[in-house]
């Protein structure tokens, strides 16, 4: 082996890398808040709503679910403007990390909602409650709680598959990575250096949704 | 000499003392029976003798020589003693002759006509030859204990050892297992039995051990035992087992 | 501007998708393998071995694909001193993510099997290694079956990702055409209609296996 390692080359860089680290977790946070409205609202249609919602649902769980993210960037970069829609690159990666997070975590907070006792909906029947405010009040707060695991971990592989939004030039820390390694052509130290960053960032992660669980579902609510 | 010697065997669970200080023999061709509530260590002792549990002190001889617990020393012993469990803990995605020839032919060596004859011929001993070709789950729960005691011969050790093997079973179908286990009394088998079977103890066994709160509280022949007890404890355990029909009876706790 | 899209185009893509299956059925077979070993390795009574198993998972799960696929793409330039296919490298690198991921699947299956098992094995004399061939590894194997056809969806999708380097398969495919045709709102659709027909049966195929082994292992755990 010829090679000669340096990292110090990374290291005068840093500060971009920082910077799109910083990009990537804008952008998967904004796209997690969005994409979980979409999760509860998706949720919300296949267990209580009619039976063309909860087929349009279904469909739009399973397409998204067996098609790959990458492809589906492509469309909504790619194919959309040839209809009239026209997103930035940055917009259309949060469009689809959104709609992808979406189906995902829909299934997972309907899994939530499932395993609330049908003996607390039914309670909440008999007092006279309309469906919405039962699902408002009743439902979606324990069903978020119950599945909160199933949602962090589903989170931090949205923050993940980010990366792949580098194709489209949307500006975060793959793409950034990428500029750099060719410009100096360290490429091995610069993505063996930005893996760590994506792993130190998974564990941020980790520990934030930790403290959110904690502030939300825990403090002041003990018996 | 006797087959099977444990000295001052003693051994606990966290704050728990499951044995202190039990000292026991088997001679050669004897069945002993260990009796006791639950909790009172039979098991415990009884899986000591084969390895499964380490005693925190005390020693044991197999055959004049002593236990060591190292991986390979307790290969070798368990060539020679085997062991028939509660839950009979057949292979369930092997057949029955699979179940029995597995033994012989990985860990000793066998080859394999000869280990599908040495099958045959214990299912023959306990009388389930022609479901040589069944699966464990197509068989009642007294077929598969009987299908385990086969398994445990198949390796033909010179002392067997059974863990409660009747309490799992159904009542009709305790009586079959049982019946297999006066032919290999008869046979000669060095066998040491933790069971709740009394009329099998007070028929069958040369010896009964009667176990109370990790020690031997009485030992001798079953007449001396079951007519005369010397304890208030072992009294007191007898009354509560005959104060319900024993033959067949599930075991209450 | 560009052909026009016809049958040759999609016979085109459709050639594509052997490559698509081979590299996910090549790093299947190699990550079982690798798998099976981490799994014995976060058993292994040395703490040191246990600790390698754990960070091996938690690297391969905790980074993006795209990242492992370039630090082992540039890593093995590094170290063979040529320019490296991408083909090796691509295999490569979804073998060890495959690995990560299967590895976990043979832990769960292996700890599903209960005790007892372990000691009926030792107490007729085998040795561990054999308890485990002979008796654990087959009961193992079934159980998990169904999650591992889970994962090859997850693996399929994934594959996408080595378009990026430049390797040819099913999405690499599409963005030649679509670079030849100028017709996005045709290719990249197609792609992933082409996707969902690989994926979404075998996704189907995983639910129904999983809800088979409940059944049947309902009736083992009775005796």
């Amino acid at each position: 082996m010829n090679y000669v390692f340096q990292f110090n080359v990374v290291w005068e860089h840093f500060p971009e890398l920082l910077t799109g680290a910083l990009l990537t977790i804008q952008l998967s946070a904004t796209a997690m808040v969005l994409g979980l409205c979409v999760a509860v609202l998706c949720a919300y249609g296949k267990t209580a709503g009619p039976r063309p919602v909860r087929w349009l649902v279904a469909s739009y769980v399973e397409l998204i679910r067996n098609t790959p993210f990458l492809v589906q960037i492509f469309i909504f970069y790619f194919s959309l403007p040839v209809i009239g829609i026209r997103l930035t690159a940055n917009n259309a990666a949060l469009v689809a990390m959104t709609i992808n997070l979406g189906a995902y975590a829909s299934e997972i907070v309907r899994a939530g909602i499932d395993a609330i006792p049908v003996g607390q909906i039914e309670a909440a029947r008999a007092l006279g409650l309309k469906r919405l405010h039962i699902f408002r009040f009743i439902i979606i707060f324990p069903a978020l709680k119950t599945v909160y695991p199933a949602l962090a971990s589903q989170f931090i592989l949205l923050m993940l598959s980010s990366s792949v939004v580098s194709t489209i030039s949307a500006v975060e820390l793959t793409a950034i990575t990428n500029s750099l390694q060719s410009t100096t052509f360290r490429s091995f130290e610069f993505y063996f250096v930005a893996t760590g960053l994506y792993l130190a960032m998974a564990l941020g992660f980790r520990a934030t949704l930790s403290a959110i669980y904690w502030a939300v579902f825990v403090r002041g609510r003990e018996a | 000499m006797p087959l099977l010697a444990l000295r001052n065997i003693s051994k606990r669970f966290g704050t728990h003392q499951a044995l202190a200080d039990v000292s026991l023999a088997v001679e050669p061709s004897e069945t002993l029976a260990i009796i006791g509530r639950s909790g009172s260590g039979k098991s415990t002792l009884l899986r000591c003798i084969n390895g499964l549990e380490r005693p925190d002190s005390g020693t044991i001889e197999f055959n004049g020589k002593e236990f060591e617990q190292t991986p390979r020393r307790l290969k070798e012993l368990r060539r020679e003693i085997g062991i028939v469990f509660q839950s009979y803990n057949l292979f369930p995605h092997l057949s029955v002759e699979r179940n029995l020839t597995l033994g012989p032919t990985v860990a000793k060596g066998l080859p394999v006509a000869a280990a599908r004859e040495l099958a045959r011929e214990v299912l023959r001993m306990v009388d389930l030859e022609d479901k040589i070709a069944a699966y464990p789950q197509q068989l009642s729960g007294g077929q598969q204990q009987r299908v385990a005691i086969a398994r445990a011969l198949a390796m033909k050790p010179r002392l067997v050892l059974f863990d409660e093997i009747t309490a799992s079973l159904d009542p009709e179908l305790i009586g079959e297992v049982v019946r297999v286990l006066e032919k290999l009394a008869n046979d000669g088998m060095t066998m040491v039995l933790v069971t709740h079977e009394m009329g099998f103890a007070r028929n069958c066994a040369d010896t009964i051990v009667f176990m109370h709160q990790g020690r031997i509280w009485e030992k001798g022949p079953p007449a001396q035992l079951f007519g005369s007890p010397n304890t208030a404890e072992l009294a007191a355990f007898i009354d509560s087992i005959l104060s319900v029909n024993t033959i067949g009876e599930r075991r209450a706790g | 501007m560009g052909r026009s899209f016809g049958l040759n185009e999609f016979l085109y893509l459709l050639k594509a998708i052997p490559w698509t299956l081979l590299l996910s059925l090549g790093a299947l077979i190699g990550g079982g393998i690798v798998g099976l070993f981490i799994a014995i390795l976060r058993t292994a009574p040395s703490r040191i071995l246990r600790a390698l198993a754990t960070g091996y998972i938690e690297l391969f799960q905790g980074t993006p694909v795209l990242m492992q696929l370039f630090v082992t793409y540039y890593g093995l330039a590094v170290i063979f001193d040529i320019q490296v296919d991408a083909w090796p490298a691509v295999l490569l690198a979804f073998t060890l993510y495959s690995g990560a991921f299967l590895g976990e699947i043979w832990r769960g299956s292996i700890q599903a099997i209960p005790r007892p098992q372990w000691e009926a094995a030792a107490c007729l004399s085998l040795s561990l290694p054999k308890q485990l061939w002979y008796v654990i590894l087959p009961q193992a194997a079934r159980i998990s079956i169904p999650p591992t056809v889970g994962f090859a969806v997850q693996l399929i999708k994934s594959t996408s990702i080595a378009a990026i380097i430049g390797f040819v398969e099913l999405t690499r495919a599409g963005q030649l055409m679509t670079n030849a045709t100028f017709k996005p709102m045709i290719v990249y659709p197609i792609v992933a209609v082409l996707y969902f027909i690989i994926c979404w049966p075998l996704s189907l195929l995983a639910q129904h296996l999983e809800r088979r082994i409940d059944a049947t292992l309902g009736v083992k755990k009775h005796f």
